[in-house]
């Protein structure tokens, strides 16, 4: 028991003075009083016939609230969304068959991003297991490759131990989503409830403590690198190592680029910061990666996204992978020094040998470095164009949401073009303040992300930033925010397509756009139709109980966007028609090597004088 | 390419097979052979499972099957350093002209007559893969009529046991 208390996350609740007294329970009860235990205050999810037993205490309790979802995808992200911007485990719950596969996309979803996710799903009743019983789906097996681990209740008196065991699995180690099937006869079934349970997982045993020889080893490199680069990953947001990122950054004077997940993990602001790397990357981020003589890579994974062409990818670069699961480290680079443990131990230990061998008199010295940085920065920033038409640029309508939201607001992103200017411009300075979908690329997830960020956070403002596509697939949960006093602000990117692809399109299929096109006609029958009206987002959100404004000029976008933050007693929906040609730059095309980067259409940067180094 | 032995040792609940074998499947990796049993401690189940493949996704599949909640420990056990043993049981066509050569075969072999019919012999054999094999290619002349295989078991050599620390761990979590 020793080994699993160890984890940096907070444990399931404990109890002072040992285990409560036995309480004569029913199954169901049980679940709702170890949900309350472990700290649960909120659960998104949707009643069926199996589960149905678990929603008759729920209605009593006062600890957990329960969110009715219209759909239970939207109570998979919501609880993805609560989990990323509350730091705690998310909480979704679902009947079995089609209620519990709805909940498949969502639970892959946080599995891809290591996100803390208890799923709990009703079964058909023991003996009907294995029968193709009415709503009867092998979830555990259906979900078995995309969680970290799951249950399938098998006593009513397991359900505390169960419980607590999911959570500690959920929050400690390497996050990701836990599944709990309980058959709908072991929630009826009469047992007892005692808490704190006693847990028993002799093989669930994660390391967060570093080796010391191999953070000196690390401290080395550092040293005596000429051209380093930190590489940030979401692992230092989850491990709540921020602050002591920003020491080791300033105390080594290494460039930091963040990757899609570890935004807000280092201050985009920062004169050491040089963006986010990948196929979407900062030109000075991906050129930092590819010229570097020291990548050290922090609860970061050498994603297909970040590394492009593999073989080609940091061809001059030791590496030092530091990473609390052990399989990420070599999976895709090999280590020159690896180390597995916990972000922020890793980071507080690295601070320390560093000061040590500066107090040696080993300071690394990246002048020349930050030269070649500065100039890269200065030729290459992040920029676009203003559409010559007049329409509105979808780039500056997201920098300046970001510009005039409030303090400490939190973005949730789709996924496609909207995703990745959202990620360049809107700055990032604090913590658990972007959410998006990053490795598995779930279209629709920023909707009811924001939702459950929402109900997470009610003291912040929440911006969901989304595309038309995006939109379509996850709306209805718009009404759960407008019966459930959630109050996000919704911008609707419309440009009328499926923006991303149709950008591939452009680019790679001599511009035949084959079903990108989201209006609902033929542009030869319906030459006007641009397609923006079907559906109409104003009506569609004002219907669904939101406020909901349209923005088409640049001269109202100030305006609408002060509305929108305006109004903080329903949800805001804002339908910005925006320019459809608009591209997303820098860009390095899939499966090139990341030197072939291009700053925007047919601009290859050139780096001049680094070339054969 | 290379065959490698490992010894996976796993708490004894419903669907850890199934965990196992998808990992396998879904990293790309074929299972030459697959021995699942009881061992000393009634919690703790032993999966011996023979693979081929590279010594880098070799690591790379360790390390993922390590974090499965009921996996205790794997061992990769090195074919100098312990005893590997399959178990054959095979019906072989015989009459009276036959029979006697095939007893002769299987006491060579230092194998098992277990059944016999006036149509048939049943032979029982362990030994490693090579020895097995080398019986069966001696028997195939006569004609096979039915064999079943077990998987490959293995056991290290020496004093040495590796469920000691599993078993600790699993006490003090009971």
């Amino acid at each position: 028991m020793t080994e699993q208390a160890t984890g940096a996350h907070p444990q399931p609740r404990p109890r002072s003075g040992g285990q409560s007294a036995p309480e004569h329970v029913t199954g169901a009860q049980s679940l709702i009083r170890s949900l309350e235990e472990v700290g649960a205050d909120t659960v998104f999810g949707i009643p069926g016939g199996t589960i149905l037993p678990a929603y008759d205490p729920l209605m009593d309790s006062t600890k957990v609230r329960h969110v009715l979802v219209r759909h239970e995808q939207g109570a998979g992200h919501a609880a993805t969304g609560y989990a990323q911007a509350t730091g705690k485990v998310g909480v979704c719950m679902a009947t079995s068959g089609p209620g519990a596969t709805n909940l498949v996309t969502p639970i892959a979803d946080a599995n891809l991003d290591s996100v803390p996710l208890v799923a709990i799903t009703g079964q058909v009743v023991s003996s009907a297991i294995g029968t193709d019983a009415f709503q009867e789906a092998d979830i555990v097996g259906i979900t078995m490759p995309i969680t970290k681990h799951s249950f399938l209740v098998t006593k009513a008196e397991d359900i505390p131990r169960v419980i607590a065991q999911a959570f500690h699995i959920a929050s400690t180690g390497r996050p990701g989503p836990v599944l709990v099937d309980i058959p709908k006869d072991i929630l009826q079934k009469k047992t007892t409830f005692s808490w704190p349970p006693v847990m028993d997982l002799p093989g669930y045993r994660p390391v967060t403590k570093p080796h010391a020889k191999q953070i000196r080893e690390a401290a080395k490199l550092i040293s005596a690198a000429k051209r380093p680069v930190l590489y940030v990953g979401g692992g230092v947001l989850k491990a709540k190592a921020t602050a002591e990122l920003k020491v080791l950054a300033e105390l080594t004077g290494a460039p930091v680029t963040t990757t899609l997940m570890a935004l807000g993990a280092f201050p985009d602001s920062h004169p050491l910061h040089v963006g986010m790397p990948g196929m979407h990357g900062a030109v000075t981020a991906v050129t930092a990666l590819q010229k570097a003589d020291l990548i050290v890579a922090l609860g970061a994974r050498f994603d297909d996204r970040v590394t492009g062409k593999l073989d080609s990818f940091a061809p001059y670069a030791k590496i030092v992978h530091a990473d609390i699961d052990p399989a990420e480290i070599g999976k895709n680079r090999a280590a020159d020094v690896p180390i597995v443990g916990d972000a922020r131990e890793v980071i507080a230990d690295l601070v320390q040998a560093v000061q040590k061998e500066h107090d040696e008199g080993n300071k690394g010295d990246y002048t020349a470095w930050w030269k070649d940085l500065s100039r890269w920065r200065d030729t290459y920033p992040l920029g676009y164009d203003q559409p010559e038409d007049g329409s509105l640029s979808p780039q500056q309508v997201i920098e300046r949401i970001g510009q005039l939201a409030p303090e400490g607001t939190i973005f949730a992103a789709g996924v496609g073009q909207h995703q990745m200017w959202a990620a360049h411009f809107v700055q990032y300075d604090k913590p658990a303040t972007w959410l998006n979908s990053g490795g598995a690329g779930t279209m629709g997830y920023a909707v009811p992300a924001a939702m459950g960020a929402q109900a997470g956070r009610p003291d912040r403002t929440v911006w969901a930033i989304d595309g038309d596509g995006c939109f379509q697939m996850t709306n209805q949960e718009l009404t759960t925010c407008a019966l459930n006093n959630i109050p996000i602000k919704v911008a609707v990117i419309n440009n009328g397509a499926l923006g991303m692809v149709r950008q591939w399109q452009t680019l790679f299929y001599n511009q035949r756009y084959s079903n990108t096109v989201l209006h609902s006609g033929p542009d030869d029958v319906n030459p006007d139709a641009r397609g923006t009206r079907v559906p109409d987002f104003v009506k569609l959100s004002e219907a669904m109980g939101c406020y909901a404004i349209r923005c088409e000029d640049p001269a109202d976008l100030d305006k609408v966007i002060e509305e929108a933050n305006s109004i903080n007693d329903r949800p805001v929906v804002v339908d910005f028609i925006v320019h459809e040609d608009a591209m997303v730059w820098p860009m390095v095309a899939a499966g090139t090597s990341n030197d072939e980067i291009m700053a925007a259409r047919d601009v290859r940067p050139d780096f001049g004088d680094n070339e054969d180094d | 390419m290379s065959k490698h032995t490992l010894s996976v040792l796993v708490e004894n609940t419903p669907g850890v097979l199934a965990r196992i074998t998808a990992l396998f499947s879904r990293r790309g990796f074929n299972i030459d052979s697959l021995a699942v049993g009881v061992t000393e401690h009634p919690d703790i189940s032993r999966i011996t499972i023979v693979v081929s493949v590279e010594d880098f996704p070799l690591e790379q599949v360790t390390k993922q099957l390590n974090k499965l909640v009921n996996v205790l420990k794997i061992v990769e056990l090195e074919p100098t350093q312990a005893v590997q043993r399959e178990l054959v049981l095979v019906k072989v066509r015989s009459d009276n002209e036959t029979r006697s050569q095939i007893v002769e075969i299987v006491q060579l072999f230092r194998a098992k007559t277990v059944d016999v019919s006036p149509e048939a012999v049943t032979i029982e054999a362990t030994g490693s893969g090579d020895k097995l094999s080398a019986m069966l290619r001696m028997l195939e002349p006569y004609g096979i009529k039915e064999l079943v295989q077990s998987g490959t078991i293995a056991i290290g050599r020496g004093a040495r046991s590796i469920t000691d620390r599993s078993l600790r761990a699993l006490d003090r979590s009971a």
